[in-house]
């Protein structure tokens, strides 16, 4: 990470901040669990005990909130705090909005239209249609104190240095772009998630090998993502790797609009069956795991799909026959990819190894190829707008976060989730898949939802919507000083499990 | 000599408008979009408006060059968009981190490159001219980053004696002059050092050569002067040509230093720059530029009125 993330509640830098700024100073209504390693995590109650919508009434969400839960600069958790944080991140009339954490959560918290509080200890929240999947988005928006912002002459910016928020840590120190001090709140309500260090220090370092040579020289003890070439001498040198089952997939995202090579379903799956994905995660040294589809076959939602995606050239080779290409009469295709970038693991290595995948079964891949800011807005304009349709991009290579229903899966699949809608890019419509998102935003049972979300999974997988390549697997490299830290199967990770 | 001084300050007017002009610009022909810096990758066009009318972004360029030029020379480079923090303050803390990396580095690579180009100039054709040039090449040639994750690799990891990263403990930079901190900069430094070190070295080893086959020189020697009178002689022919060359590279050094501040994650200007175009900060990166290039155009003025002084020949030419 090239800085430290935001402080003053929704953190920035993505999905892989809310580890360090987030969940640590602060706490969600409703929280992932992230203090177990062995299992997918789950919805856990954060600061709301208890939630359900109105029976009579599905948008209407009731939130009944912890008691006795006080905020670092000694306030209490109250409803009026939790309207005052929605005012802050949707209402730009309020003294308090900020536009800064309002751009980073507003995405992340798309149902909610109205809210209000009911009693001391009562929050309604009514949402646009009815969405039984909403609760997943409540872990992305964090609580912060009022009163801590009136005591700071209501700045964010003076906020951002002294932060108050219900979190297992306070903030100590902070230097924008060079570090970080968290300090263990003691005051933590929840007594099973107290921090088991005293003080853990947040130093951005963005270059990879950097962050490797730090860590063999002792001055930093945890590092993220380890450069593969290096693990080797990491492992020689008594460090430790850890790594796990971690929702992100590194897909080709094929378009399926008219015109398009991969409207054959056939090319898209000889493209799914010629990948040695195994040879992949030799050459990223194990940092991933081989994809069989949008998510790991642990997934509650994974499902059972008819296509199973694995390396069979004979089979690649086969359906791109009968599709009507061959070596000599090779179908031609043109994927815009990143250089590289978060999320995009070894982006160029990993793609030149698809393009001659791919040549061996009779796809010609042409890239172009640009820095990941910019391949956001190829993918934010879809496959149909002109920057991409016009050029004659047909696939996009970008790296997805998979960690709930709607960024797993929805927002994929969903046929009204298209340009400037959403980002299913390629225009992928198909009315069972759209049927099923309909039901699962209806059922508040979490066994029907997840039986409903498999079925849309299998779909996209029988459909072969995407080339999936593989998964990441949040690699770490730890110090032997470090005795206890446990991987989540997120990107959520608890620092408070870390014990020196 | 007052003339002259003055002449130079009206030149460097129009180049530091230039200057404003192009670090403007450039980082608006860059693709991509600054508000992905500040919303996730999928954010609603909602989002992204609110933004852009937030950040002033959706006024005509033109409009927001003036209003940044205005500001600029006023002092205010702005607000950064990631961190929140005045641009100025954040360069400025950047700028002295550059400045003593880049000032050590200068003092080593000019020292180094000084007497071994003297060496070598008196010593043309013997095994030390050999082994100068050999160093001079190599030190211009070799690419920064691959020296500095050599040096680490073999200065800190290995051997364990510096640092491997910042420029203090935990990653602070507040400097102190102390042990510990001087620590931290000496693997930057050295890496730092051996691009003007190689050029300094060919500079003077020429300038020496040619020197002592001047006629004056031999004039010099005829009067009976001792050798280290005929060398003050030479020194003092060959300094402004020096002078100008240690000048210019100490101003590479601080623009160039990005590879070695990344690799050492140095808390420099090249560090903020490799960050600012990260985040694609545009203020941030708009501002660091602004302030190297003035920073260039201003030792490139200093450098201007030295040469006279050294040199009275070109103060009246």
């Amino acid at each position: 990470m090239a800085d430290i993330p935001l402080t003053t509640g929704q953190p920035d830098r993505g999905a892989g901040a809310y580890q360090f700024t987030g969940h640590t100073l602060y706490d969600p209504l409703i929280a992932w669990e992230a203090n177990i390693g062995n299992r997918p995590g789950k919805l856990v109650p954060g600061l709301a005990t208890a939630w359900k919508a109105d029976p009579k009434d599905a948008k209407k969400w009731l939130f009944t909130l912890r008691k006795g839960v006080k905020f670092h600069d000694g306030s209490d958790l109250s409803a009026d705090a939790v309207v005052w944080n929605l005012n802050k991140v949707l209402n730009d009339k309020a003294p308090q909005f900020d536009a800064k954490q309002s751009a980073q959560v507003r995405p992340r918290i798309p149902s909610i239209a109205t809210y209000r509080k009911v009693d001391e200890s009562t929050v309604e929240i009514v949402t646009k249609d009815v969405d039984a999947l909403f609760p997943y988005q409540l872990p992305w928006f964090l609580i912060s104190s009022p009163a801590q912002w009136e005591k700071l002459g209501r700045d964010w910016n003076k906020f951002a240095s002294q932060p108050s928020g219900t979190g297992p840590f306070k903030l100590d120190k902070l230097v924008p772009r060079e570090r970080a001090d968290l300090v263990k709140y003691t005051g933590y309500w929840d007594k099973t998630r107290m921090a088991k260090t005293d003080r853990i220090v947040l130093v951005p370092i963005p270059d990879a090998l950097t962050r490797a040579n730090a860590l063999m020289n002792g001055q930093v003890d945890i590092i993220e993502t380890p450069p593969p070439d290096v693990l080797p001498q990491l492992q020689r040198s008594g460090y430790k790797l850890v790594k796990n089952v971690t929702p992100h997939v590194w897909p080709y995202h094929f378009s399926t609009q008219p015109g398009s090579p991969w409207t054959d379903i056939r090319v898209r799956k000889a493209a799914n069956l010629a990948i040695d994905r195994d040879a992949i995660v030799k050459l990223l040294n194990g940092l991933a795991t081989p994809a069989k589809g949008q998510l790991d076959p642990t997934s509650p939602w994974f499902g059972k799909p008819g296509f199973q995606i694995k390396y069979d050239l004979p089979a690649a080779r086969a359906l791109m026959a009968q599709a009507g290409y061959s070596a000599s009469k090779p179908l031609k295709a043109k994927i815009i990819i990143a250089q590289g970038g978060t999320g995009q693991m070894l982006s160029l290595p990993m793609n030149e190894f698809i393009q001659q995948s791919l040549a061996e079964v009779g796809i010609q891949l042409e890239f172009e190829v640009v820095e990941l800011e910019n391949l956001y807005l190829h993918w934010r304009s879809g496959a149909k707008a002109d920057m991409n349709a016009g050029k004659g991009i047909t696939g996009i290579n970008l790296g997805y976060v998979t960690a709930d229903p709607f960024y797993a899966l929805t927002r994929f699949a969903y046929g009204r989730y298209q340009a400037p809608n959403g980002v299913n890019w390629g225009g992928y419509v198909n009315p069972k898949v759209d049927a099923d998102i309909d039901k699962i935003r209806v059922s508040f049972d979490t066994k029907v939802q997840d039986g409903l979300l498999a079925s849309v999974h299998q779909a996209m997988v029988d459909d072969a919507l995407m080339l999936w390549v593989v998964h990441d697997v949040n690699p770490h490299a730890i110090s032997p000083k470090v005795k206890e830290f446990v991987q989540a199967q997120h990107w959520f990770q608890d620092l408070t499990t870390i014990r020196m | 000599m007052l003339f002259y001084i003055l002449k130079r300050f009206i030149y460097a007017i129009p180049i530091a408008l230039g200057v404003t002009l192009v670090s403007f610009m450039l980082v608006y022909l860059a693709p991509g979009d600054p508000l992905n810096a500040i919303a996730p990758a999928d954010a609603p066009a909602e989002v992204i408006d609110a933004l852009k009318s937030a950040y002033g972004l959706d006024r005509p360029v033109p409009v927001q060059y003036g209003v940044w030029l205005w500001r600029a020379v006023q002092g205010d480079l702005g607000t950064s968009i990631a961190s929140g923090r005045a641009v100025g303050a954040e360069v400025m803390s950047a700028v002295s981190n550059t400045l003593l990396l880049a000032g050590m580095a200068g003092l080593a690579g000019v020292l180094a490159g000084c007497v071994l180009g003297a060496l070598a100039g008196y010593k043309s054709g013997s095994w030390i001219d050999r082994i100068a040039t050999l160093l001079s090449v190599v030190g211009v040639s070799i690419p920064h980053y691959w020296l500095g994750l050599v040096l680490t690799i073999v200065f800190s990891i290995t051997l364990d004696w510096f640092p491997a990263m910042g420029a203090g403990p935990g990653g602070s930079s507040e400097w102190q002059w102390d042990l510990e901190h001087m620590r931290h900069l000496v693997l930057p430094a050295l890496t730092l050092s051996v691009i003007p070190m190689g050029i300094i070295t060919r500079t003077v080893r020429a300038l020496v050569a040619d020197m002592l086959q001047q006629e004056f020189v031999t004039s010099l020697r005829a009067r009976g002067l001792s050798g280290i009178q005929v060398f003050r002689h030479v020194a003092k022919n060959t300094a402004p040509t020096v002078l100008a060359v240690a000048g210019l590279q100490i101003g590479y050094l601080m623009g160039g230093s990005i590879l070695v501040e990344t690799v050492f994650a140095w808390p420099g200007t090249g560090f903020l720059l490799n960050t600012a175009i990260f985040q694609r900060d545009i203020p941030l990166l708009q501002g660091t530029i602004l302030v190297l290039c003035m920073f260039f155009v201003a030792l490139n003025l200093i450098v201007d009125i030295l040469q006279p002084l050294l040199d009275p020949r070109m103060g009246r030419s």
